[in-house]
């Protein structure tokens, strides 16, 4: 009997973890993105699906600027982590754990206070700017704080080591023998890497994009910090909702909206990329 | 001696008193919560089921806002016999107490030296909304906010805390020094009538600050922060009052009766200031940090800030001389930052004994002439004045203006209900979360 149970004993630590923190706050968060009411005389549960018109009408701006912003951010971190972590993958040599601590490294400080500390470097009249300004290279009025860039660049910045470890995992793991064939049979440099070292290493971009772009549609605090107007992103509109005017269950229907949202394009996605790279890598 | 009558030890600490007495789960909370488990087998009612529950009917303050004074048991149960804890945490604002070259608070020390109370001084509090955002959830759940004395502002916050039952009441026979000392101005205010709730820590002027390295000619008024040639280099309070206010007044609109339709004008005016580029930024307490870093040159501003900043470091101060502070031709708007007393804080009289503290005229004038607030003790003017040898301060219109000076100036938008104040919101809050 010990055979037939075991695999139901070994889910279930992590099958209860998922139904206790996961499925039952998600069944609460629908509950109450169809509720009405306010704060001082309760929610009560009346089916009320316009939360949804509502939450998608007023803030469709932002739903579209977190996608954008998020999107690029990630292509970002893309292009800079796969030199990276082929280098250390391919040239790492005996150093290579070191070269991942030195990824990892930033980490060890909040990622709140990293954050701040790119106002103070890249204020108007700061370190950087202000002595550029001052040997004429730029003109005065150049800013960089509070403009899209500003946030795009620090979500690159935050997420970058999420797209640099799978990457580095794809490319890390690449038989060198497949490799080293290729070369016997002629193929020069270029052609290795289009033809043998890229294919092998799309299960980490499909990784890489995954962990990147999900966390940073949703992240509020590169816009809060970074930002300027017009750069309000989703994640800061549900945060503002939910504790700032407690409209509950507006801010559950934003929550629910950008989850479905985006399960709807990892699914695409999946299909593109194709859904044995996801089983392998998740 | 009977079990029953021997008396609760003096020593134990009055917080662990009363979780040990205070109720946890009624009978009545268990009824629902059954019919609730028996409901669960239909979709429809598992969901109903997870209703937020409102605050309306609060058992354990029996405060809803609206009743006139607490009961002498609930004081009783709340102050007990008046015996301090010998500990206070107390969240406020940022540069809002003085401060020593050594980065003490006299005020602070001399509190612990004269009462014995050890104070955990915080500066949490950077904007209302999003500091009472922190606390309300774990008030909603009857839990510790984590602070003893906290410092929120008139307009809204504090009305919302009432309206709540998240304020303890005050009582007042812990305050003789508020009673003898504070201004009229402070007392009996309409957001908290008698003062039930709340007392004043300081009051202060919502006005411009400017950096005049780059800008010479001081700014008259608030069409200066329209001017398209400050571009990108103005910065705006990203609040619901200040950042209205400032168009109702600029517009010459009286806020307290202003109109919806009045309130669209004024919103045009903030949506073109900002589509045009010429905000950089809608901020909280940190306006203060763009201002003096060169991000921004000319920013609405509390007054008090302003002097904060431009005083050299040894004194306490940011060290940035360059900041100077303008009074709007329009006048400033008039606000008020108020000590309460979170419901469920673990140690209130040591929190009233601080509220009653500050009202010493010695203390009011060793704080006023630091922090440049409006005091609420008109007595420490002339302390100020003759034994801190201080003039400008004294004579300062911003720290000691005159009853008919605040009587006149513009003041936060009081709302009749939650109606008008949504609606007000809804005109203005999508302008600084665009």
């Amino acid at each position: 009997m010990g055979k037939r149970l075991a695999p139901y004993m070994l889910v279930f630590p992590g099958g209860a973890w998922l139904l206790l923190f996961f499925l039952i706050p998600l069944v609460f968060l629908a509950s109450v993105s169809l509720q009405t009411g306010n704060l001082f005389d309760g929610f009560r549960f009346t089916w009320h699906v316009r939360n949804y018109v509502d939450a998608i009408d007023r803030y469709r701006v932002q739903f579209l600027r977190s996608l954008l912003y998020a999107s690029i951010a990630t292509a970002i971190t893309l292009v800079a982590s796969y030199p990276l972590a082929y280098w250390i993958a391919f040239r790492g040599g005996r150093h290579k754990t070191t070269f991942l601590f030195l990824l990892l490294l930033p980490f060890f400080v909040s990622f709140v206070i990293r954050t701040l500390a790119w106002r103070f470097i890249l204020s108007d009249d700061g370190i950087v700017l202000g002595t550029l300004k001052d040997w004429h290279l730029l003109p005065q009025s150049f800013h960089v704080l509070a403009t899209p860039t500003a946030v795009i660049a620090g979500i690159a910045y935050n997420f970058l080591p999420f797209m640099a470890l799978p990457l580095y995992v794809a490319l890390d793991r690449i038989d060198r023998s497949v490799v080293e064939a290729a070369h016997d049979l002629y193929a020069n440099r270029l052609q290795v890497f289009l033809r043998v070292i890229l294919p092998l290493s799309i299960p980490g971009v499909f990784a890489g994009v995954l962990l990147t772009l999900i966390p940073a549609v949703g992240d509020y605090v590169n816009a809060f910090i970074l930002g300027g107007t017009k750069t309000t992103m989703i994640g800061n509109i549900i945060q503002l909702e939910y504790l700032t005017n407690f409209h509950y269950p507006v801010a559950a229907a934003l929550s629910f909206v950008l989850m479905i949202g985006l399960l709807i394009g990892v699914f695409a996605y999946a299909r593109v990329l194709g859904a044995r790279s996801l089983e392998e890598y998740v | 001696m009977n079990r029953n009558d021997r008396p609760i030890p003096l020593h134990l600490d009055p917080a662990l008193l009363r979780g040990l007495t205070q109720r946890r789960l009624s009978r009545r909370d268990l009824l629902k919560y059954a019919g609730t488990g028996a409901g669960a087998l239909s979709l429809s009612a598992f969901l109903a089921a997870c209703g937020v529950s409102g605050t309306k009917t609060n058992p354990t303050t029996g405060a809803s806002g609206t009743s006139a004074s607490p009961t002498a048991d609930l004081l009783k149960e709340i102050y007990g016999d008046g015996t301090p804890a010998g500990q206070l945490v107390f969240a406020n604002w940022e540069d809002y107490i003085d401060v020593d070259e050594n980065g003490k608070s006299p005020t602070l020390q001399q509190f612990t030296k004269e009462t014995n109370i050890k104070v955990t001084y915080k500066t949490d509090v950077n904007d209302n909304d999003p500091f009472l955002a922190r606390i309300i959830p774990v008030l909603q759940s009857g839990g510790d906010p984590g602070y003893d004395l906290i410092v929120i502002t008139n307009g809204g916050p504090v009305e919302r805390m009432i309206k709540l039952g998240f304020l303890w009441p005050l009582d007042h026979s812990y305050l003789p020094q508020f009673a003898a000392n504070a201004s009229e101005a402070v007392t009996d205010p309409s957001y908290d009538p008698g003062n039930t709730y709340s007392v004043a820590w300081q009051s202060g002027f919502t006005v411009i600050g400017y950096n005049s390295d780059a800008i010479k000619e001081p700014p008259k008024g608030f069409a200066d922060l329209l001017d398209p040639k400050y571009k990108g280099k103005v910065g705006m309070f990203g609040n619901n009052q200040d950042l209205p206010c400032a168009a109702l007044v600029h517009l010459g609109f009286d806020i307290q009766t202003s109109t919806p339709d009045q309130w669209q004008q004024a919103a045009d005016v903030l949506i073109k200031q900002r589509d045009e580029e010429i905000v950089r930024q809608y901020y909280d307490q940190s306006y203060i940090d763009a201002l003096e870093n060169g991000d921004t040159i000319i920013t609405q501003a509390w007054s008090g800030d302003l002097f904060i900043a431009a005083a050299p470091a040894d004194f306490g101060g940011d060290g940035f001389p360059e900041i100077k502070a303008s009074i709007p031709a329009e006048g400033g708007i008039l606000w008020t930052d108020n000590m309460c007393i979170p419901k469920g804080a673990k140690h209130p009289v040591d929190a009233i004994t601080m509220m009653n503290f500050v009202y010493d005229p010695h203390i009011a004038a060793q704080l006023a002439d630091f922090i440049w607030y409006v005091s609420p003790v008109p007595a420490a003017k002339d302390i100020v004045l003759n034994e801190i040898d201080d003039p400008l301060v004294a004579n300062s219109s911003l720290v000691f203006p005159s009853l008919d000076d605040l009587a006149a100036a513009h003041k936060y938008k009081v709302f009749k209900d939650q109606a008008e104040e949504d609606e007000w919101n809804s005109i203005f809050q999508p302008i600084y979360t665009s």
